[in-house]
C-alpha cells in the first residue's frame, strides 16, 4: 500500500488531466445542460474513454481490459471531478465491471466485460428505492418463475438511467438474499421516467411491472450474493469519493485563484486574514479527505477484506469536504459566486449530488459507528 | 544485516530486556520518563529500561552512534518501533532534548557541541527546557528582549522568559537571547545553551487550570552563558529557532494523535450504552463517528506525509497544517470524552488517585492549540508559505 503515486499512476493522472481539460472542460457540462441533452452525457466522450484505455480499468486483460485496479479508477474519477466531466464511467466501468467481477458467471463475464472495456455499452446500477440512500431497504422482488424470474418494484434516481442500454437491478430473492439482475430497459413491463437534477445529470426512475427475466439474467457467480452486493457498494463509495475529492480540489483552486486576483480596499482580498484562515483550514480538510480516499482505493486493491471501513470513512469525508469547499468557495467569491457565469456554483451543485449517491456523510458516519461496534 | 534478521534479533532482545512493568500503556504523567539530574524513577523497572535502551543507543535509534544514538536506518528504526508496539513497550525516555534540541544540534551544532551535549540527552542524564516566550513576546516571538552582552568568553544574560515548561525540573535551558543590539530584529538573536545550576538563573512555577504547575517564569540576572555554548553564529538564532519549532510541532502532533481515552470507552465507563453496547445518545454517537473518521484521516495523512518526505517532498510548512489539524482533533476528542462521561467526567478530587484524570487531560488539551505556535499563527503560516497568499 502506498500513498505516493507510482510512475504508471502519475502518467495516468497526467494524461487524464490533460485529456479532460481538452475534451470535457466545464463548458462541456454547460453545453449538455443548455442543449437539454437527453442523457446528460456525451456518447462521443464515452467512446473516447475507451480509446484512452480507461473503460477497461477494472477489466482483466483476458477480457480486453487493462486491469489497473481501483486506485487507477479513482485517479480518473478525481480528474473527472475537477472538470465536472459527465460520463458513465462510474456506473459502467466501475460499478458494472465490479458487479460482473464479483458476481458474474464465466459466461456473463465473457459477454459483458469486453463490451465494457471497449466502451460499447452503458450500464446503469438500479439500486435505491427511497429519497435517501438505503442499501437495506430493497423491496424490489425477483421471484423465481420456472427457469427464470419475475421482477417487480421501483427504483429511484438511477444514474445514467436515461442513457443506459443495460440495467443491473438490485432485488430481493425468494430467500430474502440480495441478488443482482441484468434487465433490458426496453423490455416489456419496464417503464422509465427521466429526472433532471440540479447538477445537470439525467438519472431516471424505473418501474418494473412483472418483468420476465431469463435464468441467466441473475449474476449467479458469487458464493454469497449478499456479500458481493456489500463489496460492490464499498467499491462504489471509494470511487464516488474520489470524484467528490476532485470536485473539492478544483473548487478550492478556483477560489484561491479568484481571491488572489480580486482587489478591494486597494489590495488583493487574499491578503485578508479572515479569508486566509478559511482557506488554510480548507486545505487541511482537503488533505484529510485526500488521504482517506487514497487509503480506501489502495486497500480495495491490496487488502479487500480490510476495505469496508476505509470506504465508508472516505465517502463520508469526501462528501463533507467537497460540499464545504464549494460552499466556502461561493462565499469567498462574493456576489459573482452566485452567478451562473462563474463555475463555483456548478461545483456546489455537483458536490451535493455526488455526495448523495451511495450515502452522504451522515449515512456513512453511521456506517463507521456500526462497523466500529458502537 | 537483513531487515528480517534485524527484526528477529530486536524481538528477542526486547523480550529478554523489557521489564514486565514497562509493557503496559502509560496511565499517568508519572509513567513518562523525562530523565535529568533530579529525576526520581517511578519504579526500578523504569530505571532498568532506560539504562538498557540507552546502552544500545535505542532511546534515539536513528542518531549517530558516536553521539549516543543507535545508528539505525529509518527502516530499522521503524521495525524497532513496530516490535516495541507489539509488546506494548513504553518509550524509555521522552524529553525536550530528544524532540527539540537534539535535531537542532545535529543540524547546527559543532562536532564538539554534539559530543558534549547529545550523549547525556540520549542517556537521560540532562534534562532541557525551552526558553523562547517572554511576557511581551508570545506569538510575536521575534520581538523578544532578553539581552546578552558579550564579555570575553561568555555572554552576560538578563531578562525574563515565561511559560517555560518544566523549568523548575530542568538542568539546562536552550534560550533565545538578543545579543546583537544594533542588528535588525530577525538578525539580532542568538541561540544559547545555559546551565541553570547558577545563581543568575531562577524559576517560579505557574499554576494552570489543570491544577498542575508544569511551567514557570524563568529569570536571568547576570546569568552566564559561555560563548562556546552558542549554537550557530551570533545572530543566527532565529533561523535555528524556526527549524526547531517545526520539530516541536511534529512532536506535539504525534503526542496529540497518540491514543489515550476515547469517547466510546468513556461511554462504556459511564454506562451510557444500550444493552447491546451501542452508545445510547444518537447525536453524540454521530459526533463520535465524525471524530473516528477524522482520526482515521489524520493518521492516514501522517503516514502519507512521512512517505512523501521519504520521496524527498519535504514536510516544510505543512508541519504547521498538521499541527493545527492534529491539535484541534485532540481537543475534540477530549470534549467528547467529557460528554460521554457526563457527570462522571466532572470528578476532580476523591479517594482514588485516578479521580480527575479525564478532566485534567481535557483541560490540558486546550493548550495544544496554544503551545508551539497557536492555531491562528499556524494558519497564518499555511496561508503564506503553503498557499502563497500575500503577507500582512
Ligand atoms: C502548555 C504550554 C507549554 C508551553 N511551553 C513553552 C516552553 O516550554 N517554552 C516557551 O518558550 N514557551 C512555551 N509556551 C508558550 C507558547 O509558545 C505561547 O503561549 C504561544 O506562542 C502564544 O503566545 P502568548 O501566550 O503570548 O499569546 P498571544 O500571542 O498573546 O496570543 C493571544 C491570542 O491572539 C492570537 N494572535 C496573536 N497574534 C496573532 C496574529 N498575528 N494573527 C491572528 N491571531 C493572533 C493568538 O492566536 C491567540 O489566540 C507554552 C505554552 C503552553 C500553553
Amino acid at each position: 500500500m502506498s500513498f505516493v503515486l507510482n510512475e504508471d499512476e502519475q502518467m495516468l493522472r497526467d494524461s487524464a488531466r490533460a485529456f479532460l481539460a481538452e475534451s470535457a472542460p466545464v463548458t462541456a457540462l454547460r453545453a449538455l445542460r443548455d442543449e437539454k441533452s437527453p442523457t446528460g452525457f456525451s456518447s462521443e466522450l464515452w467512446s473516447s474513454f475507451a480509446e484512452m484505455g480507461w473503460s477497461g480499468v477494472l477489466v482483466s486483460e483476458d477480457h480486453g481490459g487493462v486491469d489497473m485496479g481501483y486506485a487507477a479508477a479513482g485517479l480518473v474519477l478525481e480528474e473527472m471531478g475537477r472538470t465536472l466531466a459527465s460520463s458513465p464511467f462510474l456506473s459502467t466501468s466501475v460499478l458494472a465491471a465490479t458487479a460482473f467481477n464479483l458476481a458474474g458467471t464465466d459466461a456473463q463475464k465473457s459477454k459483458w466485460l469486453p463490451r465494457i472495456a471497449a466502451g460499447e455499452t452503458v450500464i446503469a446500477i438500479a439500486l435505491d428505492e427511497r429519497a435517501r440512500h438505503n442499501p437495506d431497504h430493497i423491496e424490489t422482488r425477483a421471484k423465481k418463475d420456472g427457469n427464470g424470474f419475475v421482477l417487480s418494484g421501483k427504483k429511484r434516481f438511477v444514474n445514467e438511467g436515461a442513457g443506459a442500454d443495460l440495467l443491473i437491478v438490485v432485488a430481493r430473492m425468494d430467500d430474502d438474499q440480495i441478488g443482482l439482475f441484468m434487465v433490458d430497459p426496453k423490455a416489456n413491463g419496464v417503464s422509465r421516467e427521466d429526472r433532471r437534477t440540479v447538477d445537470s445529470h439525467v438519472p431516471a426512475d424505473f418501474t418494473f411491472d412483472d418483468v420476465k427475466l431469463d435464468g441467466d439474467a441473475f449474476l449467479s457467480g458469487a458464493d454469497d450474493s449478499d456479500a458481493a452486493y456489500r463489496r460492490l457498494l464499498d467499491a462504489g463509495r471509494a470511487c464516488q469519493a474520489a470524484e467528490s475529492l476532485g470536485v473539492a480540489e478544483q473548487a478550492f483552486d478556483d477560489t484561491i485563484a479568484y481571491i488572489s486576483e480580486r482587489e478591494q480596499f486597494g489590495v488583493p482580498i487574499s491578503s485578508f486574514q479572515g479569508l486566509q484562515h478559511r482557506a488554510a483550514h480548507l486545505l487541511g480538510e482537503l488533505e484529510l479527505a485526500r488521504s482517506l480516499v487514497r487509503r480506501a482505493l489502495t486497500t480495495l486493491d491490496t487488502q479487500p477484506s480490510q476495505a469496508p471501513l476505509w470506504c465508508v470513512a472516505a465517502k463520508a469525508k469526501a462528501t463533507q469536504v467537497s460540499r464545504l469547499a464549494a460552499a466556502e468557495g461561493i462565499q469567498m467569491h462574493g456576489g459573482v459566486g452566485m452567478t451562473d457565469e462563474y463555475d463555483i456554483g456548478l461545483y456546489y451543485k455537483r458536490a451535493q449530488a455526488a455526495g448523495e449517491f451511495l450515502g452522504d456523510d451522515a449515512f456513512n458516519a453511521g456506517e463507521v459507528a456500526r462497523m466500529s461496534g458502537y | 544485516m537483513s531487515l528480517e534478521n534485524f527484526r528477529k534479533e530486536t524481538k528477542d532482545w526486547l523480550e529478554a530486556n523489557c521489564p514486565q512493568g514497562m509493557r503496559q500503556p502509560i496511565k499517568s504523567e508519572a509513567d513518562i520518563c523525562w530523565g535529568g539530574r533530579n529525576w526520581t524513577f517511578a519504579s526500578e523497572d523504569q530505571k532498568v529500561w532506560l539504562e538498557r535502551m540507552a546502552e544500545r543507543g535505542w532511546t534515539l535509534p536513528t542518531w549517530p552512534k558516536e553521539y549516543g544514538g543507535g545508528g539505525l536506518s529509518k527502516e530499522e528504526a521503524f521495525v524497532l518501533k513496530e516490535e516495541m508496539k507489539a509488546i506494548n513497550a513504553r518509550s524509555p525516555l521522552d524529553s525536550f532534548g530528544i524532540w527539540m534540541l537534539g535535531p537542532a544540534l545535529l543540524k547546527y551544532g559543532t562536532h564538539e557541541q554534539k559530543l558534549e551535549f547529545l550523549p547525556p540527552i540520549a542517556r537521560g542524564e540532562i534534562r532541557w527546557c525551552q526558553g523562547y516566550s517572554e511576557p511581551g513576546a508570545g506569538s510575536d516571538l521575534v520581538s523578544l528582549r532578553t539581552k546578552g552582552v558579550l564579555e570575553g568568553d561568555h555572554y552576560t544574560v538578563n531578562g525574563q522568559k515565561v511559560w517555560t515548561s518544566y523549568a523548575d525540573k530542568s538542568d539546562w535551558i536552550f534560550a533565545l537571547v538578543r545579543t546583537e543590539a544594533d542588528a535588525p530584529k530577525y538578525n539580532g538573536i542568538s541561540f544559547l545553551l545555559i546551565d541553570m545550576d547558577q545563581p543568575g538563573v531562577t524559576t517560579k512555577p505557574i499554576k494552570l487550570i489543570s491544577g498542575k504547575s508544569p511551567f514557570c517564569e524563568t529569570f536571568f540576572d547576570d546569568a552566564k552563558a559561555l560563548v562556546k555554548n552558542r549554537v550557530g553564529e551570533a545572530g543566527q538564532g532565529w533561523e535555528i529557532a524556526k527549524y526547531l519549532l517545526s520539530h516541536e510541532r511534529a512532536g506535539i502532533v504525534s503526542e496529540a494523535a497518540f491514543g489515550g481515552l476515547n469517547p466510546v470507552t468513556a461511554a462504556h465507563q459511564s454506562g451510557e450504552v444500550d444493552a447491546d453496547g451501542k452508545m445510547s445518545d444518537p447525536i453524540l454517537r454521530g459526533d463520535v463517528a465524525r471524530l473516528t473518521i477524522d482520526g482515521l484521516a489524520f493518521d492516514a495523512t501522517m503516514r502519507r506525509v512521512k512517505e512523501e518526505a521519504d520521496h524527498g517532498e519535504g514536510v516544510g510548512a505543512r508541519a504547521s497544517l498538521l499541527k493545527y489539524m492534529g491539535t484541534e482533533l485532540n481537543k475534540r476528542r477530549n470534549e467528547l470524552n467529557m460528554s460521554a462521561l457526563g457527570y462522571d467526567g466532572l470528578l476532580w478530587e476523591g479517594e482514588k488517585e485516578s479521580d480527575g484524570e479525564v478532566a485534567r487531560s481535557w483541560l490540558r488539551s486546550r493548550a495544544n492549540s496554544i503551545e508551539g505556535g497557536t492555531s491562528e499563527i499556524n494558519l497564518n503560516i499555511v496561508a503564506k508559505r503553503v498557499l502563497n497568499l500575500p503577507g500582512a
